[in-house]
Protein backbone atom coordinates (compact mmCIF):
# COMPACT_ATOMS: atom_id res chain seq x y z
CA UNK A 1 0.00 0.00 0.00
CA UNK A 2 2.76 2.41 1.04
CA UNK A 3 4.69 1.52 -2.06
CA UNK A 4 1.61 2.19 -4.09
CA UNK A 5 1.38 5.66 -2.57
CA UNK A 6 5.10 6.45 -2.84
CA UNK A 7 5.74 5.19 -6.35
CA UNK A 8 4.39 8.27 -8.20
CA UNK A 9 6.48 10.55 -5.99
CA UNK A 10 9.64 9.28 -7.65
CA UNK A 11 8.76 11.41 -10.66
CA UNK A 12 9.41 15.12 -10.52
CA UNK A 13 6.35 15.99 -12.60
CA UNK A 14 4.17 14.04 -10.19
CA UNK A 15 5.66 15.79 -7.16
CA UNK A 16 5.06 19.16 -8.82
CA UNK A 17 1.54 18.16 -9.78
CA UNK A 18 0.73 17.01 -6.25
CA UNK A 19 2.01 20.22 -4.68
CA UNK A 20 -0.02 22.27 -7.17
CA UNK A 21 -3.00 20.03 -6.59
CA UNK A 22 -2.86 20.56 -2.82
CA UNK A 23 -2.54 24.34 -3.20
CA UNK A 24 -5.38 24.52 -5.69
CA UNK A 25 -7.40 22.17 -3.50
CA UNK A 26 -7.18 24.76 -0.70
CA UNK A 27 -7.52 27.87 -2.84
CA UNK A 28 -10.49 26.93 -5.01
CA UNK A 29 -12.97 26.15 -2.19
CA UNK A 30 -12.02 29.34 -0.31
CA UNK A 31 -12.66 31.54 -3.35
CA UNK A 32 -15.58 29.37 -4.48
CA UNK A 33 -17.32 29.88 -1.12
CA UNK A 34 -17.71 33.57 -1.93
CA UNK A 35 -19.21 32.73 -5.32
CA UNK A 36 -21.66 30.21 -3.86
CA UNK A 37 -23.03 32.44 -1.12
CA UNK A 38 -23.67 35.16 -3.67
CA UNK A 39 -25.44 32.66 -5.97
CA UNK A 40 -22.75 33.33 -8.55
CA UNK A 41 -21.26 29.84 -8.80
CA UNK A 42 -21.62 29.82 -12.56
CA UNK A 43 -19.60 33.00 -12.79
CA UNK A 44 -16.57 30.83 -12.05
CA UNK A 45 -17.36 28.80 -15.13
CA UNK A 46 -17.92 31.91 -17.22
CA UNK A 47 -14.63 33.45 -16.22
CA UNK A 48 -12.77 30.20 -16.72
CA UNK A 49 -13.92 30.09 -20.33
CA UNK A 50 -13.41 33.80 -20.78
CA UNK A 51 -9.66 33.64 -20.20
CA UNK A 52 -9.19 31.97 -23.58
CA UNK A 53 -9.12 35.08 -25.87
CA UNK A 54 -6.58 36.68 -23.52
CA UNK A 55 -4.43 33.55 -23.63
CA UNK A 56 -4.48 33.50 -27.43
CA UNK A 57 -3.64 37.20 -27.86
CA UNK A 58 -0.89 37.14 -25.22
CA UNK A 59 0.62 34.02 -26.79
CA UNK A 60 0.62 35.75 -30.18
CA UNK A 61 2.16 38.97 -28.83
CA UNK A 62 4.68 36.94 -26.80
CA UNK A 63 3.72 38.63 -23.55
CA UNK A 64 3.06 36.61 -20.39
CA UNK A 65 0.02 34.51 -21.24
CA UNK A 66 -1.21 34.70 -17.66
CA UNK A 67 -1.42 38.46 -17.90
CA UNK A 68 -3.57 38.06 -20.99
CA UNK A 69 -5.76 35.51 -19.23
CA UNK A 70 -6.16 37.80 -16.23
CA UNK A 71 -7.24 40.81 -18.29
CA UNK A 72 -9.61 38.76 -20.41
CA UNK A 73 -11.24 37.07 -17.39
CA UNK A 74 -11.76 40.37 -15.59
CA UNK A 75 -13.16 41.96 -18.72
CA UNK A 76 -15.87 39.33 -18.90
CA UNK A 77 -16.78 39.92 -15.23
CA UNK A 78 -17.12 43.64 -15.84
CA UNK A 79 -19.15 43.14 -18.97
CA UNK A 80 -21.56 40.95 -17.00
CA UNK A 81 -21.83 43.44 -14.14
CA UNK A 82 -22.38 46.29 -16.61
CA UNK A 83 -25.05 44.53 -18.67
CA UNK A 84 -26.77 43.46 -15.48
CA UNK A 85 -26.98 47.00 -14.15
CA UNK A 86 -27.94 48.65 -17.44
CA UNK A 87 -30.62 46.30 -18.77
CA UNK A 88 -33.41 44.19 -17.38
CA UNK A 89 -31.84 40.98 -18.70
CA UNK A 90 -31.36 38.47 -15.88
CA UNK A 91 -27.86 37.55 -14.88
CA UNK A 92 -28.02 33.87 -15.90
CA UNK A 93 -28.84 34.80 -19.48
CA UNK A 94 -26.09 37.42 -19.58
CA UNK A 95 -23.59 34.89 -18.23
CA UNK A 96 -24.58 32.25 -20.77
CA UNK A 97 -24.08 34.65 -23.64
CA UNK A 98 -20.79 36.17 -22.43
CA UNK A 99 -19.32 32.79 -21.62
CA UNK A 100 -19.99 31.26 -25.03
CA UNK A 101 -19.02 34.43 -26.91
CA UNK A 102 -15.68 34.81 -25.14
CA UNK A 103 -14.95 31.12 -25.60
CA UNK A 104 -15.86 31.37 -29.29
CA UNK A 105 -13.61 34.39 -29.67
CA UNK A 106 -10.80 32.46 -28.00
CA UNK A 107 -11.13 29.46 -30.31
CA UNK A 108 -11.33 31.77 -33.33
CA UNK A 109 -8.22 33.70 -32.28
CA UNK A 110 -6.23 30.53 -31.69
CA UNK A 111 -7.01 29.43 -35.25
CA UNK A 112 -6.55 32.84 -36.87
CA UNK A 113 -3.30 33.65 -35.11
CA UNK A 114 -2.02 30.12 -35.85
CA UNK A 115 -1.12 29.68 -32.20
CA UNK A 116 0.68 26.52 -31.20
CA UNK A 117 -1.26 26.69 -27.95
CA UNK A 118 -2.17 23.22 -26.71
CA UNK A 119 -5.89 23.76 -26.34
CA UNK A 120 -6.49 20.32 -24.82
CA UNK A 121 -4.21 20.82 -21.85
CA UNK A 122 -5.77 24.20 -21.08
CA UNK A 123 -9.23 22.77 -21.31
CA UNK A 124 -8.77 19.61 -19.27
CA UNK A 125 -5.53 20.00 -17.34
CA UNK A 126 -2.27 18.20 -17.92
CA UNK A 127 -0.26 17.17 -14.89
CA UNK A 128 2.62 16.04 -17.09
CA UNK A 129 3.24 19.65 -17.96
CA UNK A 130 3.45 21.10 -14.43
CA UNK A 131 6.87 22.76 -14.16
CA UNK A 132 8.61 24.23 -11.13
CA UNK A 133 7.69 27.69 -12.44
CA UNK A 134 4.03 26.67 -12.39
CA UNK A 135 4.42 25.46 -8.82
CA UNK A 136 6.07 28.74 -7.82
CA UNK A 137 3.29 30.74 -9.43
CA UNK A 138 0.60 28.70 -7.71
CA UNK A 139 2.34 29.18 -4.33
CA UNK A 140 2.40 32.96 -4.83
CA UNK A 141 -1.24 33.17 -5.96
CA UNK A 142 -2.42 30.93 -3.11
CA UNK A 143 -0.54 32.82 -0.41
CA UNK A 144 -1.65 36.17 -1.81
CA UNK A 145 -5.33 35.31 -1.97
CA UNK A 146 -5.45 33.53 1.38
CA UNK A 147 -3.78 36.50 3.10
CA UNK A 148 -6.22 38.93 1.49
CA UNK A 149 -9.18 36.79 2.57
CA UNK A 150 -7.81 36.73 6.13
CA UNK A 151 -7.17 40.50 6.15
CA UNK A 152 -10.53 41.53 4.72
CA UNK A 153 -12.61 38.70 6.13
CA UNK A 154 -15.17 40.82 7.99
CA UNK A 155 -15.64 43.23 5.07
CA UNK A 156 -16.03 40.36 2.60
CA UNK A 157 -18.47 38.65 4.95
CA UNK A 158 -20.61 41.78 5.14
CA UNK A 159 -20.42 42.39 1.39
CA UNK A 160 -21.40 38.85 0.39
CA UNK A 161 -24.15 38.66 3.00
CA UNK A 162 -25.78 42.02 2.27
CA UNK A 163 -24.32 44.17 -0.48
CA UNK A 164 -26.74 47.04 0.22
CA UNK A 165 -26.02 46.96 3.93
CA UNK A 166 -22.28 47.01 3.27
CA UNK A 167 -22.69 49.96 0.92
CA UNK A 168 -24.92 51.73 3.44
CA UNK A 169 -22.17 51.75 6.07
CA UNK A 170 -19.71 53.06 3.49
CA UNK A 171 -17.73 49.97 2.45
CA UNK A 172 -16.26 50.38 -1.06
CA UNK A 173 -18.49 47.78 -2.69
CA UNK A 174 -17.22 48.25 -6.25
CA UNK A 175 -13.64 47.79 -5.13
CA UNK A 176 -14.63 44.66 -3.22
CA UNK A 177 -16.39 43.28 -6.31
CA UNK A 178 -13.29 44.00 -8.39
CA UNK A 179 -11.10 42.31 -5.78
CA UNK A 180 -13.27 39.20 -5.69
CA UNK A 181 -13.33 38.93 -9.47
CA UNK A 182 -9.55 39.35 -9.59
CA UNK A 183 -9.24 36.58 -7.01
CA UNK A 184 -11.51 34.29 -9.04
CA UNK A 185 -9.51 34.93 -12.22
CA UNK A 186 -6.17 34.31 -10.48
CA UNK A 187 -7.53 31.12 -8.93
CA UNK A 188 -8.64 29.90 -12.33
CA UNK A 189 -5.23 30.65 -13.81
CA UNK A 190 -3.53 28.83 -10.96
CA UNK A 191 -5.79 25.81 -11.48
CA UNK A 192 -5.48 25.67 -15.26
CA UNK A 193 -2.61 23.19 -15.26
CA UNK A 194 -4.21 20.67 -12.93
CA UNK A 195 -7.92 20.68 -13.73
CA UNK A 196 -8.17 22.83 -16.85
CA UNK A 197 -10.56 25.69 -17.52
CA UNK A 198 -13.59 23.58 -18.42
CA UNK A 199 -13.54 21.74 -15.11
CA UNK A 200 -12.19 24.30 -12.69
CA UNK A 201 -15.71 25.38 -11.72
CA UNK A 202 -16.18 21.97 -10.17
CA UNK A 203 -13.26 22.51 -7.81
CA UNK A 204 -14.50 26.04 -7.05
CA UNK A 205 -17.98 24.81 -6.22
CA UNK A 206 -17.90 21.09 -5.31
CA UNK A 207 -15.85 20.97 -2.09
CA UNK A 208 -17.39 24.20 -0.79
CA UNK A 209 -21.00 23.05 -1.24
CA UNK A 210 -20.12 19.69 0.24
CA UNK A 211 -18.83 21.58 3.28
CA UNK A 212 -21.95 23.81 3.27
CA UNK A 213 -24.03 20.76 4.16
CA UNK A 214 -22.16 20.41 7.46
CA UNK A 215 -21.55 23.93 8.76
CA UNK A 216 -23.28 27.11 9.92
CA UNK A 217 -20.54 29.70 9.49
CA UNK A 218 -18.73 30.98 6.42
CA UNK A 219 -15.20 30.37 7.71
CA UNK A 220 -16.11 26.77 8.59
CA UNK A 221 -17.33 26.31 5.03
CA UNK A 222 -13.94 27.49 3.79
CA UNK A 223 -11.85 25.34 6.11
CA UNK A 224 -13.86 22.16 5.62
CA UNK A 225 -14.11 22.94 1.89
CA UNK A 226 -10.32 23.23 1.70
CA UNK A 227 -9.89 19.85 3.43
CA UNK A 228 -12.33 18.23 1.00
CA UNK A 229 -10.63 20.03 -1.90
CA UNK A 230 -7.21 18.67 -0.94
CA UNK A 231 -8.59 15.13 -0.54
CA UNK A 232 -10.23 15.35 -3.99
CA UNK A 233 -7.08 16.74 -5.56
CA UNK A 234 -4.71 14.13 -4.18
CA UNK A 235 -7.04 11.18 -4.79
CA UNK A 236 -7.76 12.44 -8.29
CA UNK A 237 -4.05 12.70 -9.08
CA UNK A 238 -3.46 9.10 -8.02
CA UNK A 239 -6.40 7.90 -10.08
CA UNK A 240 -5.01 9.87 -13.00
CA UNK A 241 -1.54 8.36 -12.54
CA UNK A 242 -2.60 4.74 -12.19
CA UNK A 243 -5.42 4.67 -14.73
CA UNK A 244 -3.58 6.91 -17.16
CA UNK A 245 -6.53 9.29 -17.54
CA UNK A 246 -6.51 13.13 -17.52
CA UNK A 247 -6.12 14.60 -14.05
CA UNK A 248 -8.95 17.16 -14.35
CA UNK A 249 -11.83 14.72 -14.75
CA UNK A 250 -10.44 12.40 -12.07
CA UNK A 251 -10.23 15.21 -9.48
CA UNK A 252 -13.68 16.47 -10.41
CA UNK A 253 -15.29 13.03 -10.15
CA UNK A 254 -13.68 12.25 -6.79
CA UNK A 255 -15.05 15.60 -5.59
CA UNK A 256 -18.49 14.74 -6.91
CA UNK A 257 -18.38 11.37 -5.15
CA UNK A 258 -17.65 13.09 -1.83
CA UNK A 259 -20.50 15.53 -2.49
CA UNK A 260 -22.94 12.65 -3.08
CA UNK A 261 -21.88 11.03 0.17
CA UNK A 262 -22.49 14.30 2.00
CA UNK A 263 -25.90 14.80 0.40
CA UNK A 264 -26.92 11.34 1.59
CA UNK A 265 -25.22 11.20 5.00
CA UNK A 266 -24.61 14.72 6.37
CA UNK A 267 -25.85 14.66 10.02
CA UNK A 268 -28.39 17.49 9.79
CA UNK A 269 -29.07 17.83 6.11
CA UNK A 270 -28.29 14.37 4.66
CA UNK A 271 -31.23 12.92 2.78
CA UNK A 272 -30.92 9.61 4.65
CA UNK A 273 -29.69 10.93 7.98
CA UNK A 274 -31.60 14.10 8.79
CA UNK A 275 -33.58 13.82 12.01
CA UNK A 276 -37.06 13.44 10.47
CA UNK A 277 -35.83 10.70 8.11
CA UNK A 278 -34.22 8.79 10.96
CA UNK A 279 -37.50 9.05 12.93
CA UNK A 280 -39.48 7.82 9.95
CA UNK A 281 -37.20 4.87 9.26
CA UNK A 282 -37.20 3.87 12.93
CA UNK A 283 -40.99 3.94 12.83
CA UNK A 284 -41.16 1.83 9.68
CA UNK A 285 -38.66 -0.60 11.14
CA UNK A 286 -40.70 -0.90 14.33
CA UNK A 287 -43.90 -1.50 12.34
CA UNK A 288 -42.18 -4.23 10.33
CA UNK A 289 -41.02 -5.87 13.55
CA UNK A 290 -44.55 -5.71 14.97
CA UNK A 291 -45.90 -7.26 11.79
CA UNK A 292 -43.49 -10.14 12.03
CA UNK A 293 -44.40 -10.69 15.65
CA UNK A 294 -48.11 -10.36 14.97
CA UNK B 1 -31.90 66.90 11.55
CA UNK B 2 -32.15 65.00 8.27
CA UNK B 3 -33.07 67.08 5.30
CA UNK B 4 -34.15 65.64 1.97
CA UNK B 5 -34.11 68.31 -0.74
CA UNK B 6 -35.83 67.93 -4.10
CA UNK B 7 -35.03 64.26 -4.44
CA UNK B 8 -35.83 62.70 -7.82
CA UNK B 9 -35.00 59.17 -8.88
CA UNK B 10 -35.41 57.47 -12.22
CA UNK B 11 -35.39 53.72 -12.41
CA UNK B 12 -34.76 52.29 -15.89
CA UNK B 13 -36.44 55.25 -17.54
CA UNK B 14 -39.42 55.38 -15.20
CA UNK B 15 -39.75 58.16 -12.68
CA UNK B 16 -39.77 56.48 -9.28
CA UNK B 17 -39.56 59.60 -7.11
CA UNK B 18 -40.33 63.17 -8.09
CA UNK B 19 -39.13 66.20 -6.19
CA UNK B 20 -39.46 64.78 -2.68
CA UNK B 21 -38.68 67.31 0.07
CA UNK B 22 -38.96 66.87 3.82
CA UNK B 23 -37.12 67.31 7.10
CA UNK B 24 -36.87 64.84 9.97
CA UNK B 25 -36.21 66.13 13.45
CA UNK B 26 -34.29 64.16 16.07
CA UNK B 27 -36.34 62.30 18.67
CA UNK B 28 -39.24 61.71 16.30
CA UNK B 29 -40.71 58.49 15.02
CA UNK B 30 -41.71 59.02 11.41
CA UNK B 31 -43.74 56.53 9.38
CA UNK B 32 -43.45 56.31 5.60
CA UNK B 33 -46.67 55.09 4.02
CA UNK B 34 -48.05 54.70 0.53
CA UNK B 35 -49.40 52.04 -1.83
CA UNK B 36 -47.27 49.21 -3.22
CA UNK B 37 -44.86 50.56 -5.77
CA UNK B 38 -45.15 54.08 -4.38
CA UNK B 39 -41.39 54.26 -3.99
CA UNK B 40 -41.03 53.73 -0.22
CA UNK B 41 -38.04 51.40 -0.50
CA UNK B 42 -36.66 53.52 -3.32
CA UNK B 43 -36.79 56.59 -1.08
CA UNK B 44 -34.94 54.79 1.72
CA UNK B 45 -32.33 53.51 -0.71
CA UNK B 46 -31.97 56.94 -2.30
CA UNK B 47 -31.41 58.52 1.12
CA UNK B 48 -28.66 55.95 1.70
CA UNK B 49 -27.28 56.65 -1.77
CA UNK B 50 -27.64 52.97 -2.73
CA UNK B 51 -29.26 53.90 -6.04
CA UNK B 52 -28.38 56.70 -8.43
CA UNK B 53 -30.15 59.97 -7.69
CA UNK B 54 -31.17 62.08 -10.65
CA UNK B 55 -31.54 65.27 -8.70
CA UNK B 56 -31.57 66.44 -5.12
CA UNK B 57 -29.58 66.24 -1.93
CA UNK B 58 -29.70 64.41 1.38
CA UNK B 59 -28.23 66.49 4.17
CA UNK B 60 -27.66 65.34 7.75
CA UNK B 61 -26.52 67.82 10.41
CA UNK B 62 -25.54 70.27 7.68
CA UNK B 63 -23.39 67.84 5.65
CA UNK B 64 -24.20 65.38 2.84
CA UNK B 65 -25.25 62.10 4.42
CA UNK B 66 -23.01 60.05 2.15
CA UNK B 67 -19.98 61.57 3.89
CA UNK B 68 -21.13 60.28 7.27
CA UNK B 69 -22.57 56.86 6.62
CA UNK B 70 -21.57 55.47 10.00
CA UNK B 71 -24.39 57.58 11.43
CA UNK B 72 -27.05 55.50 9.69
CA UNK B 73 -28.40 52.10 10.65
CA UNK B 74 -30.39 50.43 7.89
CA UNK B 75 -32.68 47.43 8.23
CA UNK B 76 -33.58 46.07 4.77
CA UNK B 77 -36.79 44.27 3.84
CA UNK B 78 -36.91 40.61 4.84
CA UNK B 79 -37.06 39.49 1.23
CA UNK B 80 -33.68 41.14 0.55
CA UNK B 81 -31.86 38.77 2.88
CA UNK B 82 -30.52 35.34 2.05
CA UNK B 83 -31.63 33.33 5.09
CA UNK B 84 -29.62 30.29 3.95
CA UNK B 85 -26.34 32.19 4.22
CA UNK B 86 -23.97 30.28 6.50
CA UNK B 87 -23.86 32.78 9.35
CA UNK B 88 -24.94 32.73 12.98
CA UNK B 89 -27.06 35.28 14.85
CA UNK B 90 -23.99 36.54 16.73
CA UNK B 91 -22.04 37.30 13.57
CA UNK B 92 -24.95 39.06 11.85
CA UNK B 93 -25.14 41.47 14.77
CA UNK B 94 -21.35 41.76 14.85
CA UNK B 95 -21.50 43.12 11.28
CA UNK B 96 -22.82 46.34 12.79
CA UNK B 97 -19.37 46.81 14.30
CA UNK B 98 -17.47 46.46 11.00
CA UNK B 99 -17.00 50.20 10.56
CA UNK B 100 -16.14 50.74 14.23
CA UNK B 101 -13.40 48.13 14.15
CA UNK B 102 -11.85 49.63 11.01
CA UNK B 103 -9.87 47.84 8.31
CA UNK B 104 -7.57 44.98 9.37
CA UNK B 105 -8.87 44.91 12.94
CA UNK B 106 -10.80 42.25 14.77
CA UNK B 107 -13.77 43.44 16.84
CA UNK B 108 -12.75 44.98 20.16
CA UNK B 109 -13.99 43.92 23.57
CA UNK B 110 -16.30 46.94 23.58
CA UNK B 111 -17.82 45.72 20.31
CA UNK B 112 -18.45 42.29 21.78
CA UNK B 113 -20.11 43.90 24.80
CA UNK B 114 -22.28 46.10 22.58
CA UNK B 115 -23.36 43.09 20.51
CA UNK B 116 -24.15 41.12 23.64
CA UNK B 117 -26.22 43.99 25.05
CA UNK B 118 -28.13 44.38 21.79
CA UNK B 119 -28.90 40.66 21.65
CA UNK B 120 -30.03 40.66 25.27
CA UNK B 121 -32.29 43.65 24.54
CA UNK B 122 -34.12 41.82 21.75
CA UNK B 123 -34.15 38.58 23.81
CA UNK B 124 -32.04 36.68 21.29
CA UNK B 125 -28.82 36.17 23.26
CA UNK B 126 -29.73 32.56 24.03
CA UNK B 127 -29.99 31.80 20.32
CA UNK B 128 -26.75 33.55 19.35
CA UNK B 129 -25.17 30.38 17.92
CA UNK B 130 -28.12 29.52 15.67
CA UNK B 131 -27.78 29.77 11.91
CA UNK B 132 -30.19 32.56 10.88
CA UNK B 133 -32.30 30.26 8.71
CA UNK B 134 -33.22 28.23 11.80
CA UNK B 135 -35.19 31.12 13.33
CA UNK B 136 -38.83 32.16 13.06
CA UNK B 137 -39.74 35.28 11.08
CA UNK B 138 -40.11 37.37 14.23
CA UNK B 139 -36.79 36.16 15.63
CA UNK B 140 -35.08 36.96 12.35
CA UNK B 141 -36.44 40.50 12.46
CA UNK B 142 -35.21 40.86 16.03
CA UNK B 143 -31.68 39.88 14.93
CA UNK B 144 -31.69 42.74 12.44
CA UNK B 145 -33.09 45.07 15.05
CA UNK B 146 -30.19 44.07 17.31
CA UNK B 147 -27.80 44.77 14.46
CA UNK B 148 -29.24 48.27 14.08
CA UNK B 149 -28.96 48.89 17.84
CA UNK B 150 -25.38 47.60 17.95
CA UNK B 151 -24.37 50.05 15.26
CA UNK B 152 -24.99 52.89 17.76
CA UNK B 153 -26.12 55.13 14.93
CA UNK B 154 -28.01 58.41 15.09
CA UNK B 155 -30.35 57.86 12.17
CA UNK B 156 -32.39 54.67 11.74
CA UNK B 157 -33.99 53.62 8.47
CA UNK B 158 -36.23 50.55 8.64
CA UNK B 159 -37.83 49.04 5.54
CA UNK B 160 -41.10 47.35 6.56
CA UNK B 161 -39.88 45.92 9.86
CA UNK B 162 -43.32 44.73 10.95
CA UNK B 163 -43.98 42.47 7.96
CA UNK B 164 -44.57 38.84 9.00
CA UNK B 165 -43.65 39.22 12.65
CA UNK B 166 -45.40 37.77 15.70
CA UNK B 167 -47.14 39.89 18.36
CA UNK B 168 -44.26 39.58 20.81
CA UNK B 169 -41.75 40.87 18.29
CA UNK B 170 -44.09 43.66 17.27
CA UNK B 171 -44.40 44.81 20.87
CA UNK B 172 -40.63 44.61 21.30
CA UNK B 173 -40.01 46.61 18.16
CA UNK B 174 -42.39 49.34 19.33
CA UNK B 175 -40.66 49.44 22.73
CA UNK B 176 -37.31 49.87 21.04
CA UNK B 177 -38.66 52.66 18.82
CA UNK B 178 -39.69 54.45 22.02
CA UNK B 179 -36.25 53.93 23.59
CA UNK B 180 -34.42 55.20 20.53
CA UNK B 181 -36.74 58.19 20.36
CA UNK B 182 -36.04 58.98 24.01
CA UNK B 183 -32.31 58.89 23.21
CA UNK B 184 -32.89 61.59 20.60
CA UNK B 185 -32.37 59.36 17.54
CA UNK B 186 -34.07 60.03 14.23
CA UNK B 187 -36.25 57.19 12.92
CA UNK B 188 -37.81 56.73 9.49
CA UNK B 189 -39.88 53.58 9.10
CA UNK B 190 -41.62 52.45 5.97
CA UNK B 191 -44.75 50.60 6.97
CA UNK B 192 -47.74 48.64 5.83
CA UNK B 193 -49.91 49.04 8.91
CA UNK B 194 -53.27 50.74 8.90
CA UNK B 195 -55.70 52.28 11.32
CA UNK B 196 -54.82 52.42 15.01
CA UNK B 197 -51.28 51.27 14.41
CA UNK B 198 -50.45 54.51 12.66
CA UNK B 199 -50.92 56.39 15.92
CA UNK B 200 -47.58 55.03 17.11
CA UNK B 201 -45.93 57.49 14.77
CA UNK B 202 -45.32 61.13 15.57
CA UNK B 203 -45.42 62.03 11.91
CA UNK B 204 -46.38 60.36 8.69
CA UNK B 205 -45.06 60.84 5.19
CA UNK B 206 -47.58 59.78 2.55
CA UNK B 207 -45.79 58.91 -0.66
CA UNK B 208 -46.76 57.98 -4.17
CA UNK B 209 -43.88 58.95 -6.45
CA UNK B 210 -44.16 62.41 -4.91
CA UNK B 211 -44.74 63.40 -1.31
CA UNK B 212 -48.51 63.79 -0.98
CA UNK B 213 -48.71 64.72 2.67
CA UNK B 214 -46.38 65.28 5.59
CA UNK B 215 -47.64 65.85 9.12
CA UNK B 216 -49.21 64.24 12.17
CA UNK B 217 -51.31 61.09 11.53
CA UNK B 218 -54.47 63.18 11.92
CA UNK B 219 -53.35 65.69 9.34
CA UNK B 220 -52.12 63.11 6.86
CA UNK B 221 -54.89 60.49 6.91
CA UNK B 222 -57.62 62.58 5.34
CA UNK B 223 -59.93 61.23 2.68
CA UNK B 224 -58.54 63.61 0.13
CA UNK B 225 -54.92 62.57 0.75
CA UNK B 226 -55.74 58.88 0.72
CA UNK B 227 -57.69 59.18 -2.49
CA UNK B 228 -54.82 61.08 -3.97
CA UNK B 229 -52.27 58.42 -2.95
CA UNK B 230 -54.29 55.27 -3.49
CA UNK B 231 -56.68 56.41 -6.18
CA UNK B 232 -59.66 54.75 -4.48
CA UNK B 233 -62.14 55.72 -1.83
CA UNK B 234 -61.65 53.31 1.06
CA UNK B 235 -64.31 52.24 3.54
CA UNK B 236 -64.60 54.68 6.41
CA UNK B 237 -63.51 53.15 9.69
CA UNK B 238 -63.12 54.48 13.18
CA UNK B 239 -59.47 55.37 13.40
CA UNK B 240 -58.88 56.96 16.75
CA UNK B 241 -61.74 56.56 19.15
CA UNK B 242 -60.33 58.48 22.07
CA UNK B 243 -60.50 61.73 20.15
CA UNK B 244 -63.84 60.77 18.63
CA UNK B 245 -62.63 61.74 15.22
CA UNK B 246 -63.45 59.80 12.07
CA UNK B 247 -60.54 58.99 9.85
CA UNK B 248 -60.42 57.07 6.69
CA UNK B 249 -58.02 54.29 6.33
Amino acid sequence: MLEWLLEPLAFEFMRNALITGILVGVLCPVVGTYLIVQRMALLGDVMAHSVLPGLAIAFFLRVNILFGAFVSGLLSAFLIAWLRSQTRIKVDAVMALIFSSFFALGVLLITLLRNKLDLDSFLFGDILGVTLTDVGRTVVVTLLILSLVKLFYKELLFYTFARDGAEAIGLPVNLIYFGLMAAVTLTIIASMQTVGVVLVVSLLVGPAITAYLFVKELHQMMVLGAIIGVISSISGMYVSYYLNVPSGPSIVLVGFGLFLLAVLFSPNQGILTRPEMVDRSTRIFRQLKDLRRG
Amino acid sequence: MLEVRHLSVNYRGIQALADVCFKLAAGRLVGLIGPNGAGKSTLIKAILNLIPIREGQVIYQGLPLKQQRQQVAYVPQRSQIDWDYPITVWNVVMMARTAHAGWFHAPSRTSREVVKEALLRVEMFGLRDRQIGELSGGQQQRVFLARAIAQQAELFLFDEPLTAVDKKTEALILEIYAELKAQGKTLLISCHEWGEALNHYDRLLLLNQRLIANGSPIEVMTLENIQCAYGVCPQPQRFHQSKETMYFC
